[in-house]
């Protein structure tokens, strides 16, 4: 009895506790159950392309395949070792050391053997139906561009997700959402039953550029061969459409090419268009001549005189005296004196207000990362050779695409229109910041500049008229102050004159000034801009407007010796220092 | 006075107590028995045949083993029980033997060494055969001696069990040696020994337990009744096992996945899947329903081993069957208290289910003894 009664309460013992795991406790250890072999897995969606504005890409999507190996699995099939060696190497990798970095990894799943490998190279490997290797489908970013683009449009990381540029500002509209499906799972790893899609991988969206392909690799070429050519440390140069203030083309030097990421190169991803700030130097004087000629002491007649001047207790002249000149002459020639003559005359908030109207001292607002706003200048006290500076275009910070930006004011004749990154399909209303009139006759004085006798003669193309200044800046160097040696060359321009399509603007920072060339924005920038104004001519197929001419693109060439009778006026230091009354050393020693 | 109609059933009784008697008793095999047996190895290979990932392989070996085994079980039948009992004390000696040649010759695995390999024979486990040595050897002993035993035969019995157990737990192999000592001590009881002595016996085993546990167990002995008491402690380590086979057992609910779709277990999430945690496939694929049919099969074969207990006709053979009983019964009740975290990981295979061809083939042969002991039986009394 007492046998019969024990055993009945140990089977009774059992059976609840088997009743309490399988009908009380069921919920709870389902659910661990299924955590344990259900898993998701990610479906990869397709990163949106980027394209330009007409249709072409710049950044796209390619698949490829990336090849992982479930180490525990591979380790349990040892008869394989000597395919799994072939496929190694005929996938480049080095086959012993491959197998010692699975053997490191004997306990984990999941090892990539080798990421973002052409599917047919792939195919190779996987026809072997090696146990534990497996592949999955990955998109690589290609960018057809390559250096060309590279700083405008910017870069993904290995897992496509932007890192630079566009790619990173747009991210959230470029990327897709990855779906996932439902699988099982065995302990180590290996699919056991596909559950089906749950949730579908939605592409991410194109992002269509208002670039123009063409004309970027045409900005491209000729900036690169200019930079080159100075062996300057960088430079960089801006397209505008005058009409829609979309930007055609945007280049920087030097440049790295995207698609080849074993050297990353960070120098080589500058933006130098909207991340770089500079100060516009002479190319300000379009600007002191609006303010000039608003004020209404000026009129373009006005005589001016150039003789040189001691501001605050500095000497300032040009490097030859240009004699008695009217505003469209001081533009021409770029005569500092005689900007500073009309600054001094008109007092700094005359010309601060044409500045911020023009868009200086704002952010453009593209959302690129790192776009700077540049700094208009705010003393507590202006002293005379601060608002004297301004007048030619010291003492203040933009950026290139600001520069651009206030040119394609003049090219519409005063009226203002937002900058754009990305096309634009609607025309653009725009805001009139300056007088038709007074733009119109400041553009007539811009013309003066690439006549005969101006600085920039450079710059004209056949078979159409241009218009533009050319600036060269010093470059303040820290405990140097500014320096003859360290120079911006500056051209910013535009062509047609009488129907604008495109505004220009070719920067060329630090050139080599040790073989004795030594030129400022004239000479240096203003043949790239017309290089890039001839080439958008053709490309945008603009009528000519002097019949006759077949339009060709000048060569570049080696700079000659500059001319000693016409030198290059923008070659002025900042009043600010080492100019002493009566030294005039660095000035006029060329 | 018997009706001639009455004879036909129970035999002439006029010719010197000859009996007429049926073909299976005359084949010295016992029906009830051998068709829950049968029962239960079939549901025990289709309970396999899941749990191994359909590897035909080693269901072609446990066929061969259990066809062995009731062979096996057949033979030991045909030898009446007397014969069985007065070999008794040379077969234990040669069991010891061979337990002494394993510390010698032995084979080491997993640490252990257990197995026994002579050239031209199957490698084995002599302390497989102690299962049935040890309790027979003890009944044996026992049934010469006046009941209840006296203090000095006590001390006999215990030198019986206690020689094989220490040369197994040396091995070590503590569950198999807890079983022997389990199987000889249910002789003890049941040749009626003073409550007294068990109660003294307990006390002193509760007394020595803090002893055993500092001085004799190993850590790994420690640590399954650390991992007892708390599985989540290691859940990756020792706590794997019984995590995942709650797991299974609790995700077959009342009515189970079906047979060959447990998701735990054939996905290689249950470790010892197909020996001590078989209970955990079944339960995933077949639910309470499938585990409550196994326990109704198991209490068949454990009720028709008492009754053959309570029916035998001499001492020796009542306390043999109803050791081989309530052994039985422990194996049942230790690898499903186990598998359902009721009981500490002890290594002890679901009897009849779990691969093994040596266990098999020890509870055959036990059961060939109780068929042996119901079928040679000189007086019909019952079934």
């Amino acid at each position: 009895m007492v046998v019969f009664t024990v055993i009945a309460a140990l089977l009774i013992v059992i059976c609840w506790k088997l009743a309490d795991l399988q009908v009380l406790n069921n919920d709870a250890l389902q659910r661990e159950g299924d955590a344990r072999t259900l898993r998701k897995e990610e479906i990869v969606a397709t990163r949106g392309n980027i394209v330009d504005r007409n249709g072409e890409p710049l950044a796209m999507s390619t698949p490829v395949v990336t090849l992982w190996v479930n180490p525990q699995e591979v380790m349990e099939s040892p008869e394989q070792a000597e395919s799994l060696a072939a496929a190694f190497t005929s996938l480049g990798l080095d086959a012993e050391q491959t197998r010692k970095r699975i053997t490191d990894k004997a306990a984990s799943e999941f090892l990539y053997l080798k990421r973002r490998v052409p599917p047919a190279e792939a195919k190779v490997v996987l026809d072997r139906k090696l146990k534990g290797v497996y592949a999955m489908e990955e998109y690589k970013r290609f960018y057809p561009m390559g250096e060309a683009a590279v700083h405008l449009v910017g870069l993904t990381n290995n897992d496509e997700i932007g890192q630079e540029g566009l790619e990173l500002a747009y991210e959230d509209w470029l990327k897709g959402t990855p779906g996932s499906r439902q699988v099982v799972k065995d302990r180590i790893g290996r699919l056991v039953r596909d559950m089906g899609v749950t949730a579908s991988a939605v592409p991410g969206n194109d992002l269509v550029l208002s670039i123009d392909s063409r004309l970027q690799y045409l900005t491209y070429k000729a900036l690169k061969e200019a930079v080159a050519l100075r062996h300057a440390k960088t430079g960089t140069a801006t397209v505008l459409d005058a009409r829609t203030g979309e930007v055609l083309a945007m280049v920087s030097q030097p440049s790295w090419n995207p698609n080849n990421r074993t050297s990353r190169n960070e120098e080589g991803l500058v933006n130098r268009s909207m991340v770089d700030m500079m100060e516009p130097g002479s190319t300000a004087k379009t600007f002191t001549a609006t303010a000039a000629l608003e004020s209404g002491k000026f009129t373009p007649d006005s005589i001016i005189d150039t003789r040189p001047v001691v501001i605050d207790s500095h000497l300032l002249k040009d490097p030859v005296a240009y004699g008695p000149s009217n505003l469209a002459r001081i533009l021409a020639k770029s005569s500092n004196v005689g900007a500073s003559r009309v600054g001094l005359e008109l007092g700094h908030e005359a010309m601060l207000d044409v500045l911020k109207r023009v868009g200086f001292g704002e952010n453009i607002g593209t959302g690129f990362p790192g776009e700077v706003s540049g700094n208009l200048p705010a003393h507590d006290r202006w002293s005379r050779s601060d608002t004297a500076s301004m007048a030619y275009g010291y003492g203040f910070q933009v950026n290139q695409l600001q520069i651009a930006q206030a040119y394609s004011i003049y090219a519409n004749r005063g009226i203002r229109k937002p900058v754009s990154l990305l096309k634009v399909n609607s025309p653009v209303e725009g805001k009139r910041v300056v007088d038709a009139k007074i733009a119109a006759d400041v553009v007539q004085m811009l013309e003066g500049v690439v006549a005969k006798g101006g600085t920039s003669v450079a710059a004209n193309i056949p078979a159409y008229h241009v218009a533009g200044k050319s600036g060269t800046t010093w470059l303040y160097v820290t405990n140097h102050g500014y320096d003859s040696h360290n120079y911006i060359a500056h051209f910013a321009g535009f062509a047609p004159v009488d129907n604008p399509r495109v505004v220009i603007v070719v920067s060329i920072k630090q050139p080599d000034t040790s073989a004795g060339q030594h030129v400022g924005g004239g000479t240096m920038s203003a043949p790239v801009f017309a290089q890039i104004a001839a080439g958008a001519m053709r490309i945008l197929n603009v009528p000519p407007e002097v019949p006759g001419k077949t339009i060709h693109a000048p060569a570049l060439t080696v700079p000659r010796p500059p001319v000693v009778d016409e030198p290059d006026a923008d070659e002025a230091p900042p009043v600010l220092d080492e100019v002493e009354v009566g030294s005039g050393n660095g000035v006029t020693q060329r | 006075m018997l009706t001639p109609e009455l004879r036909k059933y129970t035999g002439s009784v006029g010719a010197g107590l000859e009996r007429k008697r049926s073909w299976s008793q005359r084949l010295h095999v016992d029906m009830p028995l051998l068709c829950a047996l049968v029962v239960l190895l079939s549901f025990g290979l289709m309970v396999l045949y899941s749990a191994t990932n359909q590897n035909m392989a080693e269901m072609k070996r446990q066929l061969y083993f259990s066809g062995f085994a009731f062979a096996v079980m057949f033979l030991i039948a045909q030898f009446d029980v007397r014969w069985l009992r007065a070999w008794a004390p040379w077969m234990f000696l040669g069991g010891v033997l061979l337990l002494v040649a394993v510390m010698v010759f032995g084979e080491v695995t997993n640490g252990a060494r257990r197995w026994l390999h002579f050239p031209g024979l199957p490698r084995f486990q002599p302390s497989e055969v102690m299962k049935i040595l040890v309790p027979l050897t003890v009944a044996s002993f026992l049934s010469r001696k006046v009941l209840p035993p006296s203090f000095w035969h006590l001390c006999n019995c215990l030198l019986i069990i206690g020689v094989p157990v220490i040369l197994i737990a040396k091995q070590p192999d503590l569950g198999t040696a807890l079983l022997i000592t389990v199987a000889g001590v249910f002789v003890l009881l049941l040749a009626g020994i003073r409550w007294k002595w068990v109660l003294i016996v307990l006390m002193l085993a509760v007394l020595t337990a803090p002893a055993l546990w500092v001085f004799y167990m190993d850590d790994y002995q420690k640590n399954r009744i650390h991992t007892f008491l708390d599985p989540e402690r290691e859940p990756l380590g020792a706590g794997w096992n019984i995590i995942q086979s709650k797991t299974a057992i609790g995700s077959g609910g009342i009515y189970g996945k079906g047979w060959l779709k447990g998701v735990q277990s054939r996905l290689d999430y249950l470790p010892e899947g197909q020996t001590d945690f078989i209970v955990a496939v079944l339960a995933e694929e077949f639910g309470l329903v499938g585990i409550l049919f196994l326990l109704s099969l198991y209490v068949v074969v454990i009720g028709r081993a008492l009754y053959i207990a309570g029916v035998a006709q001499d001492l020796f053979s009542r306390l043999l069957a109803g050791s081989l009983a309530l052994t039985f019964f422990v194996y049942v009740f230790v690898n499903i208290g186990m598998v359902s975290g009721l009981l500490p990981v002890v290594g002890v295979p679901l009897p009849l289910v779990s691969l093994g061809g040596t266990s098999i083939i020890s509870l055959m042969t036990g059961f060939g003894i109780l068929m042996s002991i119901h079928t040679h039986r000189t007086a019909r009394i019952g079934y």
